[in-house]
């Protein structure tokens, strides 16, 4: 059966999210990949991707745009990256972003630094066989994480990758390397 | 994580950097106060400077790379990147603005040039730089000295879009143009344009550059940057147009809400009433030949 996948795209890096689900599944019939723009393209979705991006951008146009309730109550997955991962959570350290409260877990924005500390590092991922090439960029990382969040990924700046039920979140972007075992490690997790 | 594995500066790292700022307002800043209310506005990024292009304009003399003082305090001031400017070819001033800590330095035109013959050779730095281009070849040779993001050049400090639109135009029908060519043709076309036949196949291959492509040079209001994502831009630069308008801080919110529903005119008209008195703003075909600023770094 077919996957219906939605974009967040109010800012940050939608087409590559688009790309990448696309690649993912292009040997599966019915599936559809489209931007979500207002509240009303959410309907129908089994999952939601949250692009890397600008996290205070992105956060005052959800609010902006009405869009924080649904986005709130979602009920598919959610495929979270880098300023994704900072809306998902339930904390961060930042009171201009407003969380969507969708995985329980401390987020810290920027913790690695300036750009020029942004890195691409071999990290192992629990369910990978193979480290995977994860690219960091002003990424933020979860300090802290609630019952039933499994960590995936653990560097010395902290926790990088998380599973929280049908939803995943990445500090750094899997949509942006061609490797697209994350991404079909999440489209198992939705079993649609 | 194997330490050993670790890289920093890479080409999908810099332009990766570039893709995060996709439909999102970069906005010149002076200081520490208007950072503070550009990302208050929800600004991507904040250029740092000493001067707005338009003030940049009247003062004349040679305009160089701000204080890094005041880089500083707008970095200190800010969660949002920072961004700075360096002139044409001054590579210590673009080691300079990296040392400090901004996350991209613009080799940009609006400074006074360094070098006539050279640009920085950017793939030799961690930190990535965007560049003006005013058509397909000037993009791709900024590209190929490693350029991770393109600026359209537009003309700075005038409030005027009609530079930014010829240059925008230029672009994308420079891309579309290659659409259909075969191999000695795009060849051909690479040698005329004075660009690497490598890049030009690649952007007949992708319908577009092979990084982002932002507008810049004469937004005033929040149609003028509609107008450029219309016309194919990822995202706008906007300078003197919003600390030169009657009411920064609602001009400010109105562009980048402009930005994010650029194809929906009832809300751009929404956001545009009672916005005051946008900058003034200068006739392009008035400048004396010295006071145009996109002939810089061909």
């Amino acid at each position: 059966m077919g996957v219906k996948v939605g974009v967040l795209a109010l800012q940050g890096d939608v087409a590559e999210h688009i790309g990448a689900f696309r690649e993912a599944l292009a040997d599966r019939s019915g599936s559809s990949v489209a931007a979500v723009r207002r509240a009303e393209d959410l309907a129908g979705l089994d999952a939601l991707a949250i692009p890397g991006g600008e996290s205070t951008t992105i956060s005052r146009l959800i609010g902006k745009n009405g869009m924080y309730e649904p986005l709130a109550e979602f009920a598919g997955g959610v495929f979270a990256t880098c300023a994704g991962m900072v809306l998902s959570a339930d904390r961060v350290d930042d009171p201009r972003v407003r969380t969507l409260n969708l995985i329980p877990m401390h987020v810290a924005r920027n913790a690695f630094g300036r750009q020029v500390d942004s890195r691409e590092a071999l990290l192992d991922v629990a369910g990978l066989t193979e480290p995977f090439r994860a690219i960091f960029i002003r990424a933020p990382v979860a300090t802290d994480v609630g019952s039933g969040v499994e960590v995936l990924a653990r560097i010395p700046e902290g926790i990088v990758a998380v599973r929280s039920g049908r939803h995943m979140a990445f500090a750094f972007h899997p949509e942006l390397g061609g490797d697209l075992r994350l991404h079909r490690m999440f489209l198992e997790g939705l079993g649609v | 994580m194997k330490l050993e594995e670790l890289r920093f500066g890479t080409e999908l790292i810099k332009r990766g950097f570039a893709s995060m700022q996709k439909g999102g307002v970069i906005m010149d800043v002076v200081n520490a106060e208007q950072a503070e209310l550009a990302e208050e506005a929800g600004a991507v990024a904040v250029m740092a400077l000493e001067r707005v292009p338009a003030d940049i304009r009247a003062a004349g003399g040679v305009a160089r790379m701000a204080d890094p003082q005041k880089i500083v305090e707008i970095i200190d001031a800010v969660s949002i990147p920072v961004m700075g400017k360096a002139r044409i070819g001054h590579f210590v001033e673009a080691q300079i603005l990296e040392a400090l800590g901004v996350d991209m330095v613009d080799e940009s035109e609006v400074l006074t040039p360094a070098d006539e013959q050279f640009h920085i050779d950017k793939a030799h730095f961690s930190v990535p730089f965007v560049c003006g281009a005013r058509n397909l070849g000037e993009a791709l040779r900024r590209i190929n000295e490693g350029a991770a993001m393109i600026r359209t050049k537009g003309e700075a400090g005038t409030g005027n879009v009609v530079e930014a639109v010829r240059h925008m135009r230029a672009i994308m029908g420079g891309i579309r143009a290659l659409k259909g060519m075969d191999s000695q043709e795009l060849a051909d076309r690479a040698r005329e344009i004075e660009a690497p036949v490598e890049l030009v196949i690649e952007c007949a291959n992708l319908g577009r550059l092979p990084v982002v492509n932002f507008s810049a040079g004469g937004i005033a209001t929040p149609a003028d940057a509609a107008l450029m994502m219309q016309l194919g831009a990822d995202g706008v630069f906007v300078g003197s147009g919003i600390f030169k308008s009657a009411d920064p801080e609602t001009t400010a919110r109105a562009i980048v809400e402009a930005v994010n529903h650029y194809d929906d005119p009832k809300v751009i008209g929404e956001v545009s009433k009672g916005l005051g008195e946008a900058m003034k703003g200068l006739d392009v075909h008035m400048l004396r030949e010295e006071e145009v600023l996109q002939t810089r770094g061909r």
